[in-house]
């Protein structure tokens, strides 16, 4: 050993192992593609992984709507290849121009107020007062409960005669309103469940947000004299700034895509005036005896595009400011 | 570098988007794990029903088990929620996975047969004679019969006795539209509620307009007729005058039927499958057919299922199959199998029996005598194209977004475009 001072087991022992000693250049290319095996053994799993059940899934969708599919040819195969058809019948569709003007007034409107009222609570908490770690688990709640269960109250809660909201209404001497069968109210009622049952997320991501603000910035922000609003809005606003946007986009993608709420408190009635992208889609593809699988999956891959186009925005404008 | 790393970053987070909103795809693509045991081993035969609310140990899976021993096979069977059972069956068509027997909702019967999914009752052997022809019709497409009926439910009027008492009505006064409706404002005038329905926007919702619609004399081929017109401004002016509650619009039958045993409603429109809750009603209850505009039975829409045999690759597997279905639509396990479901046998012989046993079924099947399957009239899968504007229409005039006459020729303008 001492006599063949070899760098490779030098490195060796450095735990550097990819260099192959220079005596045996053929083991080491063995050497070598062992290595690469390897690397693909450990990466097949995740490949096949995103093949199976991302790739594959999105691409039958994508083809599901570039074909003229009947009942018997999505069982039998066969069905022609019909371009951009189906998307043209959504476009031409009544239903499109609502149901894109529902969608957008309902992610902007829930994401806005969920955040806003998110941010208020966790830097309301963030004082931890007697109980407050209390209340804060009691936030959580509509975060836990499953979707059927916050929906279907919701829906008794503003039934229009028997719900409790109405009572309430009444026992102040409001009329009581027709929440879910009115087209003027339908959008409202199912925005405003879903803003209450998006708070806790908002409330839990910002709130550890928080938290990881240090506790000096805001003596010294004290020190300066600054009040109470300044601090809001110079210290803690700033820096909260990227928990905000991840808090954002994915508030937005969990948002456009909001199905069972609507359907269950609304199925998008009455007549369309609740129905968003999400809902449609259902409707095309498994809200009737006779399903519409092209159209439906048309509108499905809008819905994946539209969550796209803003994804990419979104990283883009967050790339602009961190630079 | 930076960039291109970045952009790889950037894409692979919008690619995270995409797989979060995708949510359609994935179910429409998902091969169906339960169906393997429809084509391994002869001796498995496998059953899918739409009553997922039977456990094991209950009379339906014993019969089921019942005839696979008499055929001597072993029955697999798997019970799936009825909206979700159709576009399994679907799928497992596509699969070549179907199941042996399927138990399907009879207005599904039209759409399976359209996709080729079924076998017709000739290829298979499977006798329909002693079935009622129209109970049988909604299985029947261009001459040909798609499975045997199972059994069948429609809807009625059920009452609060004590109510119409206190409020003065006679309920044998309840003949036609106008009778009704002169019940309806007396119960009102004594403080209650009058009636409740469901006229939610899904199937559910065209389901419970169509006894009024057809007892109107309207032909689901026209929607925008003055009978069409007449009975949904029946429905609209209920609404108007307070004798129906505007949460109509928004009931499933179940929701409709809560109202109803809250104690404040008059009537409530709604099915045989009821009759159970029916007795645990805290007031007495009866049951009236429903009226025609002019007086008579209104046709009411068949519910109900049927028993069909899937197209499958081994062809020799239908043999054991037809022994199955005869099986479990013989006049003996009829018996059983609707008084389990409390559905109406769909044979007249079975049907005596079940008013003998509980006299209070005769009024159910005379209404299953009256009514009337959806697809029927050849309509086959022109009936979805149909039902769908029915409903929109339906909820835009309750809601008041358009005329009934409006809504109606919409409606016939979209079920026109849709099925030529």
């Amino acid at each position: 050993m001492t006599r063949h001072p070899s760098p490779a087991l030098e490195r060796q022992g450095g735990a550097v192992t990819t260099t192959a000693p220079p005596a045996s250049p053929g083991r080491g290319r063995r050497r070598r593609r062992e290595g690469r095996w390897a690397a693909w053994a450990f990466l097949a799993p995740v490949t096949i992984y995103l093949l199976l059940f991302y790739a594959y899934p999105l691409y039958r969708n994508v083809e599901l709507s570039l074909r003229d599919y009947t009942v018997r040819s999505f069982v039998h195969g066969g069905a022609p290849f019909a371009g951009l058809d189906n998307y043209r019948e959504i476009l031409t569709n009544p239903t499109f121009g609502p149901a894109l003007a529902h969608t957008v007034v309902f992610t902007v409107a829930s994401l806005a107020f969920q955040f806003s009222i998110g941010l208020a609570l966790a830097v309301f908490f963030h004082r931890h007062f007697p109980l407050s770690r209390t209340l804060r688990a009691l936030f959580l709640v509509p975060w836990l409960l499953p979707l059927i269960v916050s929906a279907s109250t919701w829906s008794w809660m503003l039934n229009s005669d028997a719900g409790v909201i109405n009572a309430a209404l009444g026992a102040v001497g409001i009329e009581p309103v027709n929440w879910l069968t009115s087209p003027q109210w339908s959008l409202a009622s199912v925005t405003i469940a879903n803003i209450w049952i998006g708070i806790p997320f908002n409330l839990v991501v910002l709130y550890s947000g928080l938290q990881a603000i240090p506790t000096a910035l805001y003596e010294a922000a004290a020190l300066d004299g600054a009040s109470g609003w300044q601090r809001f809005w110079r210290v803690t606003f700033p820096l909260l700034r990227p928990v905000s946007a991840i808090t954002l986009l994915l508030g937005f993608i969990y948002t456009v895509k909001v199905f069972d709420i609507i359907w269950i408190m609304t199925r998008g009635g009455p007549t369309d005036s609740s129905t968003t992208f999400a809902t449609w889609s259902y409707r095309l593809g498994f809200g009737n005896l006779l399903p519409a699988f092209g159209p439906g999956a048309a509108v499905g891959n809008l819905l994946i595009i539209m969550a796209l186009i803003s994804g990419l925005l979104f990283i883009r404008t967050q790339r602009r400011q961190a630079s | 570098m930076k960039t291109s790393a970045r952009t790889r970053r950037a894409i692979g987070a919008a690619l995270v988007a995409v797989a979060v909103a995708g949510g359609p795809a994935a179910c429409s693509s998902a091969a169906d794990d339960d169906s393997s045991s429809a084509g391994s081993g002869s001796g498995t035969y496998a059953i899918w029903d739409p009553y997922p609310q039977f456990s094991d140990d209950s009379e339906w899976v014993k019969l089921l088990r019942g005839c696979g021993t008499a055929a001597g096979v072993t029955v697999e069977r798997t019970g799936f929620d009825t909206t979700d059972l159709t576009n399994k069956a679907l799928l497992a068509a596509q699969q070549d996975n179907s199941p042996d027997v399927l138990i399907i909702d009879n207005p599904v019967i039209s759409t399976l047969a359209e996709a080729g999914v079924l076998t017709t009752t000739e290829e298979t052997k499977l006798d329909i004679s002693a079935m009622e022809p129209n109970l049988i019709a909604a299985g029947q497409l261009g001459g040909k019969t798609y499975g045997v009926p199972i059994g069948a439910n429609t809807l009625a009027l059920y009452y609060n006795k004590d109510l119409l008492t206190a409020a003065g009505v006679d309920v044998n006064s309840v003949t036609d539209w106008p009778s009704l409706t002169a019940a309806l404002a007396k119960v009102k005038a004594a403080g209650k509620k009058g009636i409740t329905f469901s006229a939610i926007g899904t199937e559910e919702g065209s389901f419970q307009f169509l006894p009024w619609f057809w007892g109107s004399g309207a032909q689901l081929t026209t929607l925008d007729s003055p009978q069409s017109v007449a009975a949904l401004t029946l429905w609209t002016d209920w609404l108007g005058q307070g004798y129906a509650p505007n949460s109509v619009i928004n009931n499933t039958q179940t929701t409709s039927w809560q109202e109803f045993a809250s104690g404040d409603y008059a009537f409530s429109e709604n099915g045989t499958w009821q009759l159970a809750n029916a007795e645990k009603l805290g007031f007495a209850y009866g049951i009236i057919p429903i009226p025609g505009r002019t007086g008579g039975t209104a046709p009411a829409p068949t519910g109900g299922e049927f028993v069909s045999i899937p197209v499958q690759g081994r062809t020799e597997r239908y043999a054991t199959s037809q022994k199955l279905v005869s099986c479990l639509t013989s006049a003996d396990n009829l018996l059983t199998t609707d008084t389990t479901l409390s559905y109406v046998a769909p044979v007249a012989a079975v049907q005596a029996k079940q008013v003998a046993a509980d006299p209070k079924l005769k009024v159910w099947v005379e209404a299953v005598g009256a009514a009337k399957g959806r697809t029927s009239d050849n309509l086959g899968t022109k009936y979805p194209k149909i039902s769908e504007p029915l409903w929109t229409a339906m909820q835009a005039a309750l809601s008041g977004s358009k005329s009934p006459q409006e809504a109606l020729t919409a409606a016939q303008a979209a079920a026109s475009s849709a099925t030529n």
